[in-house]
């Protein structure tokens, strides 16, 4: 049963990697736009406090917590499910905010680091949106908005694992999209560029920089219009389309030339 | 059979379990079955008023027996349509009572919305013209009338099907002598004319309606066409004729690309249909379609809006804060978000129902496309206006009001918990537009 309105805004809202400076923009977004019960799932309890906090502080009416360990993908659909009841009604939105940047040049020779890189920006998300659409479909209606990245469009030599992994989980994501057609679920992703957070902090900031508030305006947009796949900012479609064809030679230069 | 259903916005779809009622024994028979669930006519209703995701949705339309006339009131099933109606009773010289601005709308769903019509400030909404009518409750059916049962009866009227399913419905219609309407048109440079106008002789008229420009610069903010009109009687007209209003419907074939209709082409519009408009046009004979249903001559005017759809906006305040009209005029105009032509119209006195939307005084209806960014926030700064009026928004029309704002809109919101209660004690009928804005609990 739906609670969400025909602007896509939620009252009732699960937030996986609900810690994250994106999420946590997002969450006071959604406060702003009248969602009022809140679940926020994440790996460290004391930065879900403060993420509490700030959703309380923008009206968010009930907040809980659920603690996961997105290296564990066994248990990720026991965490979803233990997200869902604490809502206790029908969950309009289910945001996937889960990542990690990891440090290529010390990851790339460690096969136990490409794994944990792997495992959370894919495997975890994957393993929980099996369960999210299982559990949306069964109810006749909700949306998922991933958090893509602008990397997940073409693979770059300085952060090959990251850009790998999420394009894995942004392919799985647009064939998600199709299949929920006909069900009442929608399924949306938002690829941003780069963004200034705690996951960034000191790396150099390439052209369309923004930070994580930027992005949670654009996902309200999102929700708004219903696209699939969305981009913070906007422009970055058409750099990405810029991206995607360029010859590799050129790609090469640009993407690593301050690397 | 699971279907997808969605309001006439197009914005809010919603996957149930569609059931066919046939009789009334249907009804108490899905009842029984403790799922929760909501009845469904036409889906004109804008949002997601007929709609309950993963629940069941009980079709009405099988419930489409029309009786004969007796001393001016029929008895019809809640599923028969407003159209199907005229066809059956104009031919004999009846007319409904109250129609919306289609005539393909159930008479459950006119029930169920309390609609009105262009005649409210003489006549009242539907339910002033219901003498009884059919409900079925989880806790069994009951025949209702102002004088049976008048808290249900009245706790029904407008409560969006929360109460239960009306079957049927026994109805006063309107005594008219030929199908056609005499219509007096005049345009206005300004809202305060056109609303001065309205104030001082609208009483004359039996219908009377505004269209007005809220997107028009400067000085021309507001300039509105008023038409105004009766039924027309056998010396109006040379050969005077009773058929119902013809269904030769077009249709839209595809839907419009998005973002056709922006704040451009919509300013555009405006002016062509102002100036079409006559200044001033006395006696015109117009059909009854042509007056009362315009948009029903193309069947799927909805698709226009293309794939993001629509949200229309209608809200109404009572005659001592009028001034909220500009004011949310006067907000829409600067916020640039495209609107069509607006209509106004004046509200005659409140029915005792506790959840019906009209009031005495005036209410503005804004059909706005969706995809301008502003358009959210800023139908929330609309709907503060509109509390601060004391006014309220129409639930049949809304698809995305704050439930926080309910009770302020509503204040007798409790009355209609209470009877609900009593023949729903398990809050087995919801809808989503229901669980949204907290019209029932979980």
């Amino acid at each position: 049963m739906i609670v969400e309105n025909a602007f896509g805004q939620p009252q009732n809202v699960v937030v996986l990697g609900g810690s994250s400076d994106i999420a946590r923009a997002i969450t006071k977004r959604l406060c702003a736009a009248r969602a009022r019960t809140f679940v926020l799932a994440g790996r460290n309890e004391s930065l879900l406090k403060v993420a509490t906090n700030d959703a309380v502080e923008c009206g968010a009416t009930m907040v809980n917590t659920v603690l996961f360990d997105a290296e564990e993908p066994k248990y990720a659909a026991a965490t979803v499910r233990a997200a869902f009841e604490k809502v206790g009604g029908p969950v309009d939105l289910v945001v996937i905010a889960v990542g990690l940047l990891g440090v290529q040049s010390s990851d790339e020779d460690s096969a136990d680091a490409v794994m944990r890189l792997i495992t959370v920006n894919f495997t975890w998300p994957a393993a929980a949106l099996a369960e999210i659409r299982r559990l949306l479909v069964a109810q006749g209606s909700g949306r998922i908005l991933v958090i893509s990245s602008i990397a997940a469009v073409r693979v770059r030599r300085s952060a090959y694992l990251y850009s790998s992994a999420k394009a894995g989980l942004d392919r799985m994501c647009t064939g998600l999209a199709q299949s929920l057609e006909g069900t009442g679920v929608k399924m949306q992703i938002i690829r941003p560029g780069f963004v200034r957070t705690k996951m960034s902090q000191g790396l150099a900031e390439p052209p369309f920089t923004t930070g994580a508030s930027e992005v949670a305006e654009y996902v309200m947009r999102a929700l708004a219009t219903g696209d699939v796949v969305n981009w913070s900012p906007p422009i970055l479609r058409y750099v990405a389309f810029v991206i995607e064809h360029l010859p590799a030679v050129m790609w090469r230069r640009i993407a690593d030339s301050k690397s | 059979m699971t279907e997808t259903l969605i309001g006439w916005g197009r914005r809010t779809p919603a996957v149930a379990t569609v059931r066919v009622l046939r009789s009334e024994n249907d009804v108490a028979r899905e009842l029984a079955s403790g799922e929760a669930m909501i009845a469904r006519g036409l889906g004109r209703s804008y949002g997601d008023a007929a709609q309950l995701s993963g629940g069941v949705v009980l079709a009405n339309r099988g419930l489409s027996h029309i009786g004969p006339i007796v001393e001016g009131t029929v008895t019809v099933g809640a599923g028969a349509s407003i159209d199907e109606l005229l066809a059956r009773t104009m031919p004999q010289g009846w007319f409904v009572p109250v129609t919306p601005g289609t005539r393909y709308v159930t008479i459950g769903g006119a029930v169920a919305a309390d609609v009105h019509g262009k005649n409210h400030h003489v006549d009242g909404s539907f339910a002033n013209h219901v003498r009884s009518m059919r409900l079925v409750t989880p806790e069994g059916p009951f025949q209702l009338s102002p004088h049976d049962e008048p808290e249900l009866f009245w706790a029904t009227m407008g409560a969006m099907g929360l109460t239960g399913v009306v079957t049927s419905v026994e109805l006063n219609l309107t005594r008219v002598e030929t199908n056609q309407m005499v219509v007096d048109t005049d345009r206005f440079g300004d809202l305060e004319s056109v609303m001065a106008e309205m104030r001082l002789r609208d009483r004359d008229y039996r219908y009377s309606v505004a269209w007005v420009d809220c997107m028009s610069p400067g000085t021309a903010l507001g300039r509105a066409i008023l038409t105004r009109a009766r039924h027309a009687v056998t010396n109006d007209i040379e050969r005077p004729r009773l058929d119902s209003p013809g269904s030769g419907r077009l249709a839209i074939p595809f839907r419009a690309p998005s973002g056709a209709l922006n704040a451009c082409s919509v300013r555009s519009f405006n002016e062509l249909w102002y100036r079409r408009a006559p200044r001033r046009e006395v006696g015109a004979i117009v059909p009854l379609g042509a007056f009362f249903h315009p948009l029903d001559g193309v069947r799927n005017w909805n698709l226009l809006y293309g794939k993001r759809g629509f949200v229309q906006y209608q809200f109404c305040v009572p005659e001592e804060h009028e001034d909220a009209i500009a004011l949310v005029i006067e907000r829409l105009a600067r916020s640039k978000v495209p609107s069509f032509l607006a209509v106004l119209k004046r509200f005659g006195s409140a029915n005792r129902a506790p959840l019906s939307f009209p009031l005495a005084g005036w209410t503005l209806a804004l059909d706005l496309p969706v995809g301008s960014q502003r358009l959210p926030t800023l139908l929330d700064e609309l709907d503060e206006i509109v509390v601060q009026a004391h006014g309220r928004v129409y639930f049949a029309k809304d698809s995305r009001l704050r439930p926080e704002y309910v009770p302020l809109m509503y204040p007798r919101l409790a009355e209609f918990l209470n009877v609900k209660s009593r023949v729903d004690p398990h809050t087995q009928l919801k809808s989503d537009l229901a669980r949204r804005l907290g019209l029932v609990g979980g």
